[in-house]
């Protein structure tokens, strides 16, 4: 090649964008939430064209490393997204270490998302524990936002103690809404003496409030140990597996097919994924899950 | 036709890197031959399969992906475009060459993975038929051939009983590698060598066929017991092609890397919040087999396995893809799931 010739503009799909913290919360113990907002124009915009709820990014810091969370907050809120996450490992560490005013890295929107176009007209059961209950939230606010266009809306959301419950803010604005049931619950021990929701197991709670499945689709996200129980619980209630929808949270390091560590079978969770039926989950080998 | 003496392939390296190719080629280094950069004064040896295989200079160990500056609190991204040099894989076997087929499926299936390509797209595949193979080849059990010439641009082929290789150039790029080393080539006759007997190891459809309902077979944990978990199989594979992504930094500067991976690595899929579904070496040793034998093909339409026989070479403890493909196959003849 001479020095004349024009090489071909190159891209890196490696290449993350900066993101500045508009503003940083403490959810609970080891949980934090960052407000973040684009720095780059270009990024923003392609960002939009392609978010759909349920896709995920990579978020990074520089010398650390990258994590995947799912992104938590709707595309029908354009000034900025949100993740919620655990510090559970270096990266995570290094991430709650920043405050609002300073920056960090992200890539994407990658993934599937929650088909919630085809729920037009259907009622909606979120069933959420823990730390789950962000990849939910995003749904439930994109719902929340198009409210007319969607039937009952029921969430469920549990955790082990009244302190490990995040977004204590929005549970209390959805109590307040009329159109909104909201059940809220902790592990039997986890109660404080002012805590007026319920106490118990989540795939209980469920069991006794008996949601319908009539018309009804279910959003599933928890630790394994609440889906395996609370999945049996929603059959006998009726619901189809094919109408009960939940997120893999399989180990990811590239998020676009490339480097095979979030394989199942022969899905790959970043591309196929994250969001399954609980139908498709049936088919999976289930020792790779 | 263009003929080159045996004892002039080094000359050929040579020519090539004079006319400002990066030269990989089978070299000898002490005791072993490795696919690494021609450097004057080196020995190449076309007898012996290299230790490493040709996917190294496409998809390197370790590859700079990301770079960044530290100022206080503060860091700056520095962008960083996949750069790669004119290259020819010289003399690398129709094993390594076939394995560019699932590197440029996996690499191109739905985002376009501009680093690979961009080694892709500079790289030439000179290939040298094999006229001897060794009790672990087994390229004619998984649809490959000891003279194929898939994914090459041009083929050495052996001659006169080896004295000569026959130059055979296939595309464009291996004829600008003839005109490269037009100095070193003859234009003359010879009589080119029956390729190798590679005879059948398994019948791949059967281990494939097996698969499809093998992932509870009780099997794995008796096949993959010798394993030691330690990757030399995943990485002197050729089409192997999990990765890490790490970064390393000064209090100044860092980069981000792409490092080599390998699912028979007990943390290769372990969750943060410590949940690991593959959590022992019989789980991690299915996903190796399957993804080769059953997933790739489901999502790619080929094999993952070009029937090279590195691993059964470099492993340890004497296992290879080879010889459990083999038990498989023999399982599902008794009927054993």
């Amino acid at each position: 090649m001479t020095m004349t010739q024009q090489e071909p503009a190159m891209s890196n799909l490696y290449q993350p964008t900066v993101m500045r913290i508009a503003s940083a919360r403490d959810e609970a113990p080891e949980i934090r939430t960052f407000r973040l907002e684009f720095t780059d124009d270009q990024y923003k915009q392609d960002f939009y064209k392609k978010y759909r709820v349920g896709m995920f990014g990579l978020y990074g810091l520089p010398g650390a490393g990258e994590s995947t969370f799912c992104v938590a907050s709707p595309p029908t809120r354009t000034d900025y997204i949100e993740c919620t996450f655990r510090r559970t490992g270096r990266v995570t560490a290094a991430l709650q270490d920043r405050e609002a005013g300073q920056t960090i890295t992200f890539r994407g929107p990658y993934g599937n998302s929650f088909p919630i176009d085809q729920w037009k007209g259907r009622n909606i059961i979120f069933i959420a524990g823990g730390i789950a209950l962000p990849p939910v939230r995003s749904v439930i606010w994109n719902v929340l936002d198009r409210r007319s266009e969607f039937g009952k809306v029921t969430i469920v959301y549990g955790a082990r103690t009244v302190a490990d419950l995040v977004y204590k803010d929005e549970l209390a604005q959805w109590e307040a809404m009329d159109d909104v049931e909201l059940i809220t619950t902790v592990d039997p021990g986890g109660e404080t003496a002012d805590w007026k929701g319920k106490i118990g197991f989540v795939p209980t709670v469920v069991k006794d409030s008996a949601p319908s499945p009539e018309d009804c689709v279910a959003v599933v996200c928890g630790p394994p140990i609440m889906i395996k129980f609370t999945l049996p619980v929603l059959t006998d209630l009726g619901f189809a597996a094919g109408d009960i929808f939940t997120t893999l949270e399989n180990r990811m390091k590239c998020g676009i097919g490339k480097c095979g560590r979030c394989n199942v079978g022969s899905l790959y969770v970043c591309k196929d994924g994250p969001v399954f039926t609980v139908e498709q989950v049936g088919k999976m080998p289930q020792g790779d899950l | 036709m263009k003929t080159l003496e045996a004892t002039k392939l080094a000359d050929l390296a040579a020519a090539l890197t004079a006319a400002g190719y990066r030269v990989i080629a089978p070299c000898q280094r002490g005791d072993q031959v490795h696919l690494e950069c021609y450097q004057a004064g080196k020995t190449l040896r076309a007898d012996v399969i290299p230790v490493n295989s040709a996917k190294d200079a496409l998809f390197p160990r370790s590859e700079v992906i990301g770079r960044y500056r530290f100022e206080g609190n503060e860091f700056e991204t520095v962008p960083v475009a996949p750069q790669a040099g004119k290259t020819v894989l010289l003399a690398v076997r129709p094993c390594d060459a076939a394995a560019l087929a699932p590197l440029d499926a996996v690499f191109n299936w739905d985002y376009k993975d501009e680093f690979y390509n961009a080694h892709r797209d500079a790289t030439t595949v000179v290939a040298l038929a094999c006229t001897a193979a060794d009790d672990q080849c087994f390229c004619t059990s998984v649809g490959g051939s000891p003279d194929s010439t898939a994914n090459a641009d041009a083929v050495l082929r052996p001659a006169d009983g080896g004295k000569r290789f026959i130059l055979e150039s296939l595309t464009d790029k291996g004829q600008a590698i003839a005109a490269a080393g037009q100095a070193v080539l003859t234009e003359g006759q010879a009589q080119a060598d029956p390729p190798a007997q590679v005879a059948p190891a398994f019948d791949s459809a059967a281990v494939t066929a097996w698969a499809k309902d093998g992932f509870d077979s009780p099997l794995w944990k008796e096949l993959s017991l010798a394993c030691m978990g330690c990757g030399a199989c995943a990485y002197t594979c050729p089409t192997c092609h999990c990765f890490d992504i790490q970064d390393e930094a000064t209090r100044r500067e860092g980069v981000r890397l792409r490092n080599w991976d390998a699912c028979g690595f007990g943390l290769f899929t372990k969750h943060a919040g410590g949940h690991n579904p593959r959590h022992d070496q019989a789980s991690r040793w299915r996903q190796r087999v399957m993804h080769k034998f059953a997933y790739f093909p489901e999502r790619f339409e080929m094999l993952a396995c070009t029937g090279c026989g590195r691993c059964g070479r470099l492993c340890g403890n004497g296992m290879s893809i080879r010889e459990v493909c083999s038990q498989i196959e023999q399982a599902a003849q008794a009927g054993v799931k």
